[in-house]
């Protein structure tokens, strides 16, 4: 009708300049997106991060390797444990140290916790992206505070732990370690329980997510994607898998892939990677036996030889990886934090060009950011 | 439409359910014993003296130097007639709150045991208008154990649980 009336001959049609964020729910935390669009598609995308940046990597090489931990879980504040575990390991390796099998035991737990607690909050603020707002944020703040409220009777913290250490862990969990996670396990199942009844098969939903936001298994690996957002496009990558660290070797699990590479299989995928978790931990607590949680012999102030590592895990958004250089003494070298979210970050441009400016929105959210992660 | 009814029904199911909710700010959930706070001084109370000596380790320690501690002579020591062990104890002591990360390090180097992190809900509940009143000097930070107001748990670092 208004093209009847407006030929396009007779007027100058111009993009229209849309900034969404810095400071914008729908992004997540603070990142700015400067979208062109023509009407309601997306012609172009200019992300903007460093708003988040503090500096971790380059204040840890001021710093003794345990003074670090703490700032490790700043850069992931979802999945603290998974920031530390990759820290710890890389020191760890570096220092030849000996981790004794429970504090293994315990680590993998508390990380698929994490992971839980972190797919949870995914599935709340994706739920909100799509456009139902409230109901599945409030199901998911239930289950992850349940968690939460586990992880502060056990470090002492609800977010910034600091509980693992080079060589084991701070101190043992309390004497109720594994009655309350078979507890948490419970709240857990049902939690996934409601979200697959909530969102899965409703047509709204399906409507929004199928085919939106669509890249290719070949374009994923090329960007460097990993975790979730790349097991969507059909690609069984996870490092659990491929690299088994702590005792991933000793549990069976599986890795569940999408197909379709959109949004849809990236949330589908998360919601099974949340059961292979609670999987996960069952087995776990099967195999926890009492003993020590640190090497007998611990130096007061740690020293690594010179020498250089990489050690990567499975965080929930992707591979968490950390390359420390030591020149010898107490302190990195040079640390460097890889990313997954930063790498999940990169397509974001090819993955919401021709689609509608909501959809924009939902595409972000799928691939879970935290830019905390991004920006370090 | 069998979707969306499924939707309804689970939401149905959940309103059926107990609530969750905390209503916070009258009610306090408690806290477990390891709750991290922020760190205070603890009371020797059969001397009447802070167990602090003022050894610095923790100033050492500190990732984001928030401590600041000042020593002094025992005027309680045993030499000049007092009734305390501590050759040296503690003169000023502030700990900056709005700098502290909560890592639970000065905890771990403390050799005296003499700094704890507040497991109490007092620990939380610090807003000021401004932030110099998060500086706290030494009568702030041992006023809660002085007055017996906190059981605190000092963690010993890589201890196991007894078989």
């Amino acid at each position: 009708m208004a093209s009847e009336m407006l030929p396009d001959e007779e007027y100058e049609v111009q993009d229209l300049l849309l900034n969404v964020g810095p400071q914008h729910p729908s992004t997540h935390g603070v990142f700015r997106m400067v979208m062109t669009v023509d009407g309601e598609l997306v012609k172009d995308v200019v992300p903007y991060i460093g708003y988040l940046h503090r500096g971790a990597e380059k204040l840890c090489e001021t710093m003794d390797y345990r003074q670090g931990i703490g700032f490790m879980d700043r850069t992931e504040y979802l999945a603290g444990h998974n920031a530390e575990l990759s820290y710890v390991m890389a020191v760890e390796k570096l220092a030849g140290l000996e981790v004794p099998e429970r504090a293994q035991w315990i680590r993998m737990i508390l990380c698929e916790l994490n992971r839980l607690s972190s797919h949870f909050m995914f599935m709340g603020a994706f739920g909100i992206d799509v456009g139902v707002f409230g109901t599945p944020f409030i199901y998911a703040w239930r289950e992850r505070e349940a968690i939460i409220d586990l992880f502060e009777e056990i470090s002492g913290d609800r977010m910034m732990y600091a509980y693992f250490r080079p060589g084991g862990l701070a101190w043992d969990v309390p004497t109720n370690f594994v009655q309350r996670v078979k507890e948490v396990l419970v709240s857990s199942k049902t939690g996934i329980k409601d979200f697959d009844g909530l969102l899965t098969d409703n047509e709204i939903f399906r409507a929004r997510t199928q085919g939106i936001g669509y890249i290719s298994a070949e374009d994923a690996i090329d960007y460097g994607m990993s975790g979730p957002s790349l097991r969507g496009s059909g690609v069984p990558m996870d490092v659990r898998k491929d690299e088994p660290y702590l005792y991933y070797d000793q549990i069976k699990f599986e890795v569940p892939v999408g197909k379709n590479g959109d949004v849809f299989d990236r949330y589908i995928c998360r919601l099974e990677e949340m059961r292979q978790s609670v999987s996960i931990i069952e087995q776990c607590l099967e195999h926890l036996q009492p003993g020590p949680i640190m090497p007998e012999r611990m130096p007061r102030m740690l020293r690594t030889p010179p020498g250089e590592v990489y050690v990567r895990t499975e965080a929930p958004r992707g591979e968490y990886g950390v390359y420390l250089v030591s020149k010898g003494g107490n302190r990195p070298y040079r640390l460097k934090v890889r990313s997954a979210c930063l790498s999940n970050l990169q397509p974001l441009k090819q993955m919401s060009v021709g689609q509608y400016v909501a959809d924009a929105i939902i595409v972000l959210g799928s691939i879970d950011i935290v830019l905390s992660e991004v920006d370090r | 439409m069998k979707g969306l009814a499924k939707s309804m029904w689970t939401t149905l199911a959940v309103f059926a359910r107990k609530p969750v909710t905390r209503d916070y700010p009258t009610y306090h959930k408690p806290l477990p014993e390891r709750d991290r706070a922020f760190p205070l001084l603890l009371w020797d109370k059969q001397i009447d003296e802070p167990f602090c000596t003022g050894c610095h380790a923790c100033e050492r320690a500190c990732p984001v130097e928030c401590m600041t501690v000042l020593m002094k002579d025992n005027p309680n020591h045993r030499s000049v007639g007092g009734n305390s062990g501590r050759r040296k104890i503690i003169d000023k002591f502030w700990i900056d709150y709005a700098r502290c990360m909560r890592c639970n390090i000065c905890v771990e180097v403390c050799n005296f045991d003499a700094i704890a992190m507040n497991n109490t809900w007092q620990g939380h509940e610090l807003s000021v208008y401004d932030r110099k009143d998060l500086v706290m000097d030494l009568g702030a930070l041992t006023s809660l154990s002085h007055g017996g107001g906190i059981t605190e748990w000092v963690p010993v670092v890589g201890q196991a649980n007894e078989a």
